[in-house]
């Protein structure tokens, strides 16, 4: 065994001691767990989470119309229609993004419970999140960061959020690419002792929750009813899990929930020279596929993040049209918002055409922007790494070699993927964990839920992979 | 020189390519994983040699040391020419100014 085998051989054991949660008590079946005990376990209720996310200034941010881009779609629909768009502000948060919403009740929970610190494996938002959090709430707090390739040299997005995490205190950790980081995380959880304010446990998505419920409130008190669909940018499962149960849990079942991701087929993100090549750091195919059909990869043994769960429907968009969008967003709604968070709104400019005038869809986050994060630099940073910037359809974009930014708002498209697709590899994944080949009723309940299918659908799914259920 | 109390960042290998773990990329294996720290050297160092920070949260660590005062050098990037008709096409189509 060498040093990071051995390590991570005792990773249940520190994961355990710096989140205060046991997970083996979850454990059911064969393959399942409780779910929704576990969620309940964080003993916050929503009202909680919202008192809780007030009192640090996160959460009820704008609902703004997007008049001109709206009128845009209805321009270059086919048939003149496209729904109403709205974007949810969130980079009116504390450290300027949504991610504060998820940062806000661990780190409550860590100061509660007397850790000195809080600590956190991201190259995204949330390391700002936590960052700003355990600034307001006196703890001490380290980011680990994937940040450069081998050369030392990192996206302009990524320095940025390095900058953005020391603005308030906190120590951060670079690492060259590579999925030991986690390794060099749970070291730090060791030496420190610092609370684990993990993306994936239960205070980390519960406290999206609220958003989702804002969106629906937002829309009622204003409109009369629920938006017909809310559009969220899809990674790892959180933001699209935490918003779904939000919408649940304000009563509104009746709105689709839409994941969009951009699509990077083809790189590999572990692969030290496709790392900047790429020029989307989250909010990818990248996480988006693998965390859907195998949500229990993260720094936590279960992850709260369940999007399957909760989505209708699943879309991916192109860099290109990303960039597209967020220019479009800055030219005529006066907003200049950074791209990564811009995903959602691509894909609701597409599917708004799909949609009648009087209906309403929702664009759930935005992001800051700023030096690194923003178009310019993006842009210049892929022609720097060799790849080709270029004015065109985006359906000739291929991830890695070009990015081709829409030459007309008539080519920004979206590609739907079939959920049942990723229905289907989530019970192959789930079936993979089982020795033998039985399973328990009780596991066929939980993939149901898991996967948002009825049990004749998972039967037929356990059938071609030779599962048989006592 | 630099001098004892200064700001600087230091390199550390993590894990060298025979560390790593098993299911990695070639190009990934091939390289050792690296992780630069920032903190406050406790002697007088050099870029080059091996220093001791103590960083913001209080701990120690050692490496060598690659910057003296790091400075933030990411920016707004070159003009782009590619972005530079989306706004006026927009407009256009819209039939305002």
């Amino acid at each position: 065994m060498n040093k990071y085998e051995e390590l991570m051989a005792r990773k249940n054991e520190i994961m355990k001691k710096s989140i205060g949660i046991d997970y083996s008590k979850y454990e059911k079946g064969k393959l399942s767990f409780d779910y929704e005990e576990m969620m309940k376990d964080t003993g916050y209720t929503l009202s909680d989470v919202i008192r809780i996310q007030s009192d640090t200034g996160v959460g009820d941010t704008p609902l703004l119309e997007l008049r001109n881009i709206t009128k845009l779609a209805r321009k270059v629909s086919k048939n003149g229609k496209a729904a109403r768009i709205f974007i949810k502000d969130e980079s009116a948060n504390p450290s300027g993004s949504f991610k504060d919403r998820r940062a806000t009740l661990s780190v409550y929970d860590a100061k509660t419970k007397g850790y000195k610190g809080v600590a956190s494996a991201t190259s995204g938002n949330y390391g700002a999140a936590v960052a700003s959090q355990a600034a307001m709430r006196g703890l001490h707090c380290i980011i680990v960061q994937e940040a450069y390739d081998s050369r030392k040299i990192g996206q302009p997005e990524i320095l940025e959020k390095g900058r953005k995490c020391e603005a308030f205190g906190a120590e951060v950790l670079r690492l060259t690419v590579g999925p030991e980081l986690f390794y060099t995380y749970l070291k730090v959880l060791e030496d420190t002792g610092y609370y684990n304010a993990s993306l994936y446990s239960t205070y980390g998505v519960s406290g999206v929750e609220s958003l989702g419920y804002e969106i629906a409130i937002n829309c009622r008190e204003r409109f009369g009813k629920n938006p017909d669909a809310v559009v969220v940018t899809h990674a790892g499962g959180g933001n699209v899990t935490g918003t779904g149960r939000g919408l649940i849990k304000a009563g509104a079942s009746d709105t689709k929930l839409i994941g969009a991701s951009v699509n990077l087929k083809g790189l590999h993100m572990a692969s030290d020279n496709d790392f900047n090549k790429k020029s989307f750091t989250t909010g990818h195919t990248g996480f988006g596929i693998p965390f859907m059909t195998n949500p229990d990869r993260s720094d936590v043994p279960r992850s709260a993040a369940r999007p399957l769960r909760y989505l209708d429907r699943y879309v991916t968009v192109t860099q290109g049209e990303v960039f597209y969008t967020t220019e479009l967003l800055a030219q005529i709604e006066g907003l200049e918002r950074g791209p990564a968070g811009n995903t959602s709104l691509a894909a609701a400019f597409a599917i708004s055409q799909e949609m009648e005038d009087d209906q309403i869809v929702v664009v759930q986050e935005t992001e800051y922007t700023g030096a690194g994060k923003h178009i310019l630099p993006q842009l210049t940073f892929a022609k720097k790494n060799g790849i080709d910037v270029t004015l065109g359809d985006p359906k000739d974009e291929i991830p890695g070699k070009n990015i081709v930014i829409p030459d007309h708002p008539s080519k920004i498209y979206i590609e739907n993927h079939d959920l049942n697709d990723y229905r289907k590899s989530y019970v192959k994944n789930a079936a993979m964990k089982i020795s033998g080949n039985e399973i328990l009723k009780t596991d066929l309940d939980f993939l149901s839920e898991e996967t948002k299918q009825n049990k004749e659908q998972i039967s037929r799914i356990l059938q071609e992979l030779n599962i048989v259920v006592r | 020189m630099i001098k004892k109390g200064t700001y600087i960042e230091v390199e550390e290998i993590v894990l060298y390519p025979n560390e790593r773990a098993s299911h990695l990329p070639e190009d990934t294996k091939a390289v050792p994983l690296k992780v630069w720290r920032r903190g406050f050297c406790q002697n007088d160092c050099k870029v080059g040699e091996e220093a001791e920070i103590i960083t913001v949260t209080g701990r120690s660590a050692k490496g060598i040391v690659t910057l003296e005062k790091p400075k933030y050098t990411h920016d707004f990037g070159e003009y782009v020419e590619e972005i530079e008709n989306i706004g006026k096409q927009a407009r256009d189509i819209l039939g305002v100014i």
